[in-house]
C-alpha cells in the first residue's frame, strides 16, 4: 500500500530536488539510476519488500541519510508530544464526561460537551496560532515554538527530550524541554478532548440506568462511591477503547501541531517527505506509523482485559 | 498545594535567554553541509556561508567579488587561464575524529575542483551529481587545475569565459580539505561524512545539527580574518512565517528570514524588532511558449502584454515590496539596460494588435500559475486571477492550470505548457547567469528556456558577451541582447521582488546580501 500510493501521486523527486534549475537529460538519467529509480516499478517494489522484511528502509532521497536513522531521531519526538497529549486530554475528559454526566441537563453538562466540540471543531492550524500568541507572545510564559532552548544542546540518547535532559549537567535543560512541550501537548489534546468527554458521558449515564446500579443506591452507599467505585469501574473499557482511537486520531492531528510548533517530529517529517516526493521515506513513514498505532490498539487491548475480567473472552 | 506553586514558578522563571546566543531563525532544513552538492539557499547558508571559505569571495552585502583565500590573481592573454595565489597559515577546523596536521595550501584547491570535474577522481563523492558544478557549466569550461607551488594554482580553461571569477565565488566552489578527505577514507567513515560532520577554513566551526530543529556553531578561534564576536551561533528551523514572527516578537529570534509581505507593516511597528530590505537579484515572469500557436507570433505576444496591468500586479501582488520589471535582469544587476521601452498598458492598442495578428475574436488559451511561494512571487495564484481577468478584456479566454511544484517542474521543462509563470534568483552577480540559463537557444534542451524561444540574434550576442572578459564590451552585448528582448517578448517580466529581513535591534554590524545569503562573521549583539 504504501509503496503504491506514494508512486501514484504524479511528480519525479529527481525534478524536485533540481529545482526551477533546469538539467541536461543524460545528468537527470544518471541521478536516477544513482537512486535506482531507473529500475521498473516491478523492480523496485521487490527490491523494497525484500529489504522491509529486513527491516530496511534505505536511504532518504533528499537528505541521503539511513531513514532508520531519521526515524529514530523523530519518533520519540511524536510520541512524547502525544503521550502528554493524550495523558492530560483524557484526565480532563473523564473528568468533564463524569461531571456532565451525573449533573445531566444542567449549565455544567451543556457547558462541558460544548467546549469540547468547539475544541474538536477549531482548525488546528488556527488553534495553535491562537494559543501561541496568548500564552507565549501577550503573556511570555511559554516559548513560541521548539522543543527546548537554543542555550541547551542535548546529545541523543533515547530521542526523549525530557528523559534526555536529565543526564545533561544542567538541570535547566529539563524544564525547557518541559515548557516547551506545555503548548503543542495542550493544542493537540483539544482534538481528543470532545472524544473522550463524549464517550464517558455516554457511558455514565447508559450505566447509571442499570440494575445494579439502582441496587447500590438502595442500599445507601453514598453518591461518590457509587459514581467510583460502581460506574467508572464499568465505564471504563469503552473509556480505554476511546482513548486507542484518540491515539490514531493525534497522529494525524500531530502533523498540523508539529508543523506550526516546529517540533521536529513524524507528522511534520512525512508531510515534507510527501512534498519531495522521497518514496523511500514516506514508505517507511506510513508503514512506522501503522505499526506503532498497531502497537497502541493491542495495548488497550490488554489493558481493558486486566480492568474487566469479563471482557477477557470476548476479545 | 504549596508545592505545585513551588514547581510552576520554577517552572515559569527557567526560561531565560543566555545572552551569549545568537539565534538565527530560518524557513526549511539544510539537506547536507557539503556544499558541492546542495543546491537550495538554506543549505548554503548553513554550510559555505558559515562553515566554509572560497578562492575569491563576494563582498559582504554587495555582488562585487572580491578575495577569499585567495589574495590576489592574474589573468593571462588568451583569457584562458586564471592564476592565484593563495593566503598563507589559514587553518581547517578540527572535530572530534579529525586535527588538520597542515594549513591549507594548493593541494586543498587542486582536490576541491578535480573531484567535482572527474568523477573517477579517487576523493570523489560516488554517486555525487555535483549540481550546481555542472549546472554552471564548469565542467564544459575548466580544462585543468595545476598546483605551481604551495601557494600557487593555475586554472586552465578551454575556452575564454567571463563570468569564471563569479562562479568561483559561488557556495558550490567552497574549499574542502583534502586531508579530512583522506582521513575519511582511511578511518573507514567514507565520504558521507563529509555531509555531516564538515570541516572548513571559515569563521565558525560545526557543533551539531538535530534535523528540523536547530543548527549549532561555536566560533572559529583561529579564523583567518579574526575571530567572530559571536560565541555561539544557532540557526533555529521555523517553517511557518506566522511562527516565525511570533517567536521574533518574543525575542526567541535575533534575526529572521522571509516575512510575509502582509505582515510587514506591524513589523515595522514592533518596539524590538526592525526590517531591512534589499533589491533582489531575481525576476519574476510569465513566459510565452513560442513554440506553441498563436504564441509563435511576436505580435500575439505583444498584444497579450499590453493587455497586463502591472501596476495592479505591483498593487496587489507585491505590496509595494516590488519594483516593477521590463528586462530580464534586475536594475540593480550591471548592464541593466534603462533604455528599453517599460510595458505600456494600452487595451485598445492591444485588440488592434492581436486584430492584426488574426485573432480579432481572441482564442482559447492555459496560463500555469505557480503552486508554491518563491522570494521573487508571494501568490502566483493571485497574479493569475488577475491576469485572466486582463486578458479576458480583448477576448483571450484564460484557463487558469496548476500541479503540485515537482509536476509543475517536470511538465514545464518538457514544454507542455502555453503561458507560464516563473521566476529566477540570481546565482553569481553575472548577467549571463540569466540571459544564457533562461533564454538561449541550448537551454531549451535543458528545458530552463521556459519561452522556449530560439532568437539567433540574441543569442550570438549573449554568447559574445560570455566569451569577452571586457567589462565595457560585454555591457554593450547585453544591452543590446536586451532591446530585442524587449521588442520580441518572449516573456512578460512581471517584478524584482525586494528581498526582507527583520532584525532585533539588538544586532548590529548586520549587512542584508543580495544573493540572500546570510553571514555573520562580523556581526554582534549589543
Amino acid at each position: 500500500m504504501s509503496f503504491s500510493i506514494i508512486r501514484l501521486i504524479p511528480g519525479d523527486p529527481v525534478l524536485h530536488l533540481i529545482g526551477e534549475r533546469g538539467a541536461s537529460e543524460e545528468t537527470i538519467a544518471q541521478i536516477k539510476k544513482n537512486l535506482g529509480l531507473d529500475k521498473s516499478v516491478v523492480e523496485q517494489y521487490l527490491i523494497f519488500t525484500g529489504n522491509a522484511v529486513r527491516g530496511e528502509f534505505g536511504e532518504s532521497i533528499v537528505s541521503k541519510q539511513p531513514i532508520i536513522q531519521e526515524f529514530k531521531v523523530f519518533w520519540p519526538a511524536t510520541f512524547e508530544l502525544a503521550f502528554f497529549a493524550i495523558l492530560w486530554s483524557s484526565i480532563a475528559g473523564v473528568i468533564l464526561g463524569i461531571v456532565a454526566a451525573v449533573k445531566r441537563n444542567s449549565v455544567w453538562d451543556y457547558g462541558a460537551v460544548s467546549l469540547s466540540t468547539i475544541g474538536f471543531a477549531m482548525p488546528v492550524f488556527w488553534w495553535a496560532l491562537l494559543v501561541i500568541f496568548f500564552f507565549a507572545v501577550t503573556l511570555g510564559l511559554f516559548p513560541v515554538s521548539g522543543r527546548i532552548g537554543v542555550e541547551y544542546d542535548v546529545p541523543y540518547r533515547t530521542g526523549f527530550f525530557l528523559i534526555d535532559s536529565l543526564f545533561t549537567e544542567d538541570k535547566g535543560a529539563f524544564f525547557s524541554a518541559l515548557k516547551h512541550l506545555v503548548l503543542p501537548a495542550f493544542v493537540l489534546g483539544t482534538v481528543s478532548l470532545a472524544l473522550i468527554v463524549r464517550v464517558t458521558r455516554s457511558a455514565f449515564i447508559d450505566i447509571q440506568k442499570e440494575d445494579y446500579i439502582r441496587t447500590a443506591r438502595a442500599k445507601g452507599l453514598k453518591p461518590a462511591q457509587v459514581v467510583f467505585k460502581h460506574i467508572f469501574k464499568n465505564a471504563l473499557p469503552q473509556i480505554l477503547t476511546a482513548l486507542g482511537l484518540a491515539f490514531g486520531q493525534l497522529l494525524t492531528g500531530a502533523i498540523m501541531t508539529e508543523t506550526i510548533f516546529s517540533w521536529p517530529g513524524l507528522g511534520r517529517w512525512l508531510i515534507k517527505s510527501i512534498e519531495a516526493r522521497d518514496y523511500p521515506a514516506v514508505q517507511a513513514g506510513i508503514f512506522y506509523s501503522m505499526l506503532i498505532i498497531i502497537i497502541v490498539n493491542f495495548l488497550t487491548d490488554e489493558a481493558i482485559k486486566v480492568v474487566n475480567p469479563k471482557l477477557r473472552e470476548s476479545l | 498545594m504549596k508545592m505545585t506553586f513551588v514547581a510552576l514558578t520554577l517552572f515559569v522563571s527557567s526560561f531565560a535567554f543566555a545572552a551569549q546566543n545568537f539565534v538565527f531563525c530560518m524557513e526549511g532544513s539544510p539537506s547536507s553541509f557539503n556544499p558541492q552538492i546542495v543546491t537550495d539557499g538554506v543549505s548554503m547558508n548553513s554550510s559555505a556561508q558559515t562553515i566554509f571559505n572560497r578562492l575569491v569571495e563576494f563582498k559582504y552585502g554587495s555582488t562585487e567579488v572580491g578575495p577569499g583565500l585567495a589574495e590576489s590573481w592574474t589573468i593571462a592573454a588568451d583569457k584562458k587561464s586564471f592564476t592565484f595565489k593563495l593566503a598563507k597559515n589559514v587553518q581547517f577546523h578540527s572535530n572530534a575524529n579529525f586535527k588538520p596536521t597542515r594549513p591549507f595550501n594548493a593541494d586543498d584547491v587542486v582536490y576541491t575542483f578535480k573531484s567535482q570535474l572527474d568523477t573517477k577522481h579517487p576523493l570523489s563523492i560516488p554517486a555525487a551529481n555535483y549540481e550546481y558544478f555542472n549546472a554552471m557549466d564548469l565542467g564544459q569550461i575548466i580544462a585543468d587545475v595545476v598546483k605551481v607551488d604551495d601557494n600557487t594554482v593555475t586554472f586552465k580553461l578551454k575556452r575564454p569565459e567571463a563570468p569564471f571569477l563569479a562562479n568561483l565565488a559561488m557556495d558550490f566552489a567552497s574549499i574542502l580539505s583534502k586531508e579530512y578527505a583522506e582521513h575519511l577514507i582511511k578511518s573507514g567513515k567514507g565520504l558521507k561524512a563529509l555531509e555531516t560532520a564538515p570541516i572548513g577554513t571559515g569563521p565558525f566551526i560545526f557543533k551539531s545539527y538535530q534535523k528540523d530543529s536547530a543548527v549549532r556553531y561555536t566560533a572559529n578561534p583561529q579564523y583567518f580574518r579574526g575571530k567572530p564576536k559571536i560565541e555561539n551561533l544557532v540557526y533555529v528551523i521555523v517553517q511557518d512565517p506566522t511562527v516565525r514572527l511570533q517567536k521574533m516578537k518574543s525575542g526567541e529570534c535575533h534575526v529572521m528570514t522571509q516575512p510575509q509581505p502582509q505582515d510587514l507593516p506591524q513589523i515595522a511597528k514592533l518596539p524590538n524588532a526592525k526590517i531591512v530590505s534589499i533589491e533582489g537579484l531575481n525576476v519574476a515572469y510569465v513566459a510565452f511558449n513560442a513554440e506553441k500557436k498563436p504564441f509563435t507570433d511576436a505580435k500575439v505576444r505583444q498584444a497579450l502584454s499590453m493587455a497586463m496591468n502591472q501596476k495592479s500586479y505591483l498593487d496587489l501582488i507585491y505590496q509595494s515590496q516590488g519594483t516593477a520589471a521590463k528586462n530580464p535582469i534586475p536594475p540593480s544587476m550591471w548592464s541593466y539596460n534603462n533604455s528599453t521601452k517599460s510595458h505600456t498598458y494600452d487595451v485598445a492598442k492591444a485588440k488592434q494588435l492581436l486584430t492584426e495578428a488574426g485573432y480579432a475574436n481572441g482564442f482559447e488559451t492555459e496560463l500555469w500559475t505557480m503552486p508554491v511561494t518563491r522570494p521573487y512571487l508571494p501568490n502566483g495564484k493571485k497574479l493569475g486571477e488577475l491576469i485572466q481577468a486582463d486578458l479576458a478584456k480583448i477576448g483571450v479566454k484564460v484557463k487558469l492550470v496548476t500541479y503540485d511544484w515537482p509536476v509543475y517542474l517536470e511538465k514545464s521543462r518538457k514544454g507542455e505548457h502555453q503561458m507560464i509563470q516563473m521566476g529566477w534568483t540570481g546565482d553569481n552577480g553575472d548577467p549571463d547567469n540569466f540571459m544564457n540559463i533562461l533564454l538561449s537557444c541550448s537551454s531549451i534542451k535543458t528545458g530552463s528556456n521556459l519561452a522556449r524561444w530560439c532568437d539567433k540574434d540574441f543569442d550570438a550576442l549573449i554568447t559574445k558577451a560570455k566569451e569577452d572578459s571586457n567589462m565595457a564590451a560585454r555591457t554593450g552585448y547585453y544591452q543590446k541582447a536586451q532591446l530585442i528582448f524587449n521588442e520580441k517578448k518572449p516573456w512578460y517580466a512581471v517584478a524584482h521582488a525586494k528581498a526582507n529581513v527583520v532584525i532585533s535591534d539588538k544586532v548590529v554590524g548586520y549587512k542584508i546580501d543580495p544573493f540572500g545569503h546570510e553571514n555573520f562573521q562580523s556581526v554582534d549583539l549589543k
